[in-house]
């Protein structure tokens, strides 16, 4: 229960999280529950780059602001056109939402310990639905749609065959080849 | 062990964002890479759906997760916010279970 709460108050960024338990949750190393998590994560860093010359952070608040950039803060920030709306927009979503993120995972925590068995509670039904909610807002064009269901394919045709957590990485590898192939050619 | 996973992961995660703040904007702009990650969450979440619905362990089931998956995607399509699509998926799961 320490390691959930740790897990929103440390790595902040709700995709990355789920990734981690989940693969650990279905039998997975440790260590490649990490590796998906830090995968899920790099997405921040293109967030980072895009936020930077809006927030024109340095020093400590630079180190503070890294810690909330995750989806929801950069979509409220780059909605707005004037700069200082865009500072206030960045500080109080990331404020508000470590601070609710934070009491909701300790609620969820503290329920999920008092039951026994969370699959009455159709419990383990619920990341997949999850992660489908996190997904479906990425999937409005074509190609993305594409990745996707070749993606979801490719993972359950492998997952027999290697160690559990394992077909996501092998999955990141070839996006990753896939991306820079299409953009070289 | 489980608390090193947390730790390196939270680590990763956090030098991840931090550099997109700190690193020279070119080194991030190369259009490979402005191009090639945004892709990784697409192709990194639906094989969670996919392997999180559809196995355990190493073994690959089909039971009430499927329906449960259904409801939610009706949900999603429906626009319906997120925590109504999580709790639409397992309480699906959980009176499949009852039945």
């Amino acid at each position: 229960m320490l390691q959930t709460c740790a897990l929103s108050v440390l790595m902040f960024t709700g995709a990355s999280q789920f990734a981690l338990v989940g693969v650990i949750g279905g039998g997975g190393s440790v260590w490649a529950g990490a590796a998906a998590a830090a995968l899920l994560g790099s997405r921040n860093a293109l967030y980072g780059l895009r936020l930077s010359s809006l927030l024109g952070v340095r020093g400590r608040r630079r180190v503070i602001a890294a810690h909330f950039v995750i989806d929801e803060t950069t979509a409220m920030a780059i909605a707005r056109d004037d700069p200082s709306l865009s500072r206030f927009a960045f500080w109080a979503t990331g404020l508000a939402l470590f601070v609710l993120w934070n009491i909701g995972t300790l609620a969820g925590a503290l329920a999920a310990h008092a039951f026994s068995n969370p699959r009455v509670l159709g419990l383990d039904a619920a990341p997949p639905a999850a992660f489908l909610a996190l997904l479906a807002p990425r999937l409005r064009a074509r190609e993305p749609l594409a990745i996707a269901l070749a993606a979801a394919v490719v993972a359950i045709a492998v997952l027999p065959f290697v160690p559990a957590g394992v077909p996501l990485l092998i999955i990141a590898v070839l996006v990753s080849i896939y991306g820079v192939l299409r953009t070289t050619r | 062990m489980i608390w090193a996973g947390v730790l390196v992961a939270s680590v990763a995660c956090y030098g991840l964002k931090l550099a997109g703040l700190s690193l020279p904007q070119h080194w991030l702009q190369d259009t490979r890479v402005q191009r090639t990650v945004p892709l990784i969450p697409v192709a990194l979440l639906a094989a969670l759906v996919a392997t999180q619905t559809f196995s355990t362990g190493q073994h690959l089931v089909l039971d009430v997760r499927a329906a449960a998956l259904g409801v939610a995607l009706i949900a999603v399509l429906l626009r319906a916010p997120f925590l109504v699509v999580v709790v639409a998926g397992a309480a699906t799961a959980a009176l499949l279970r009852l039945i």
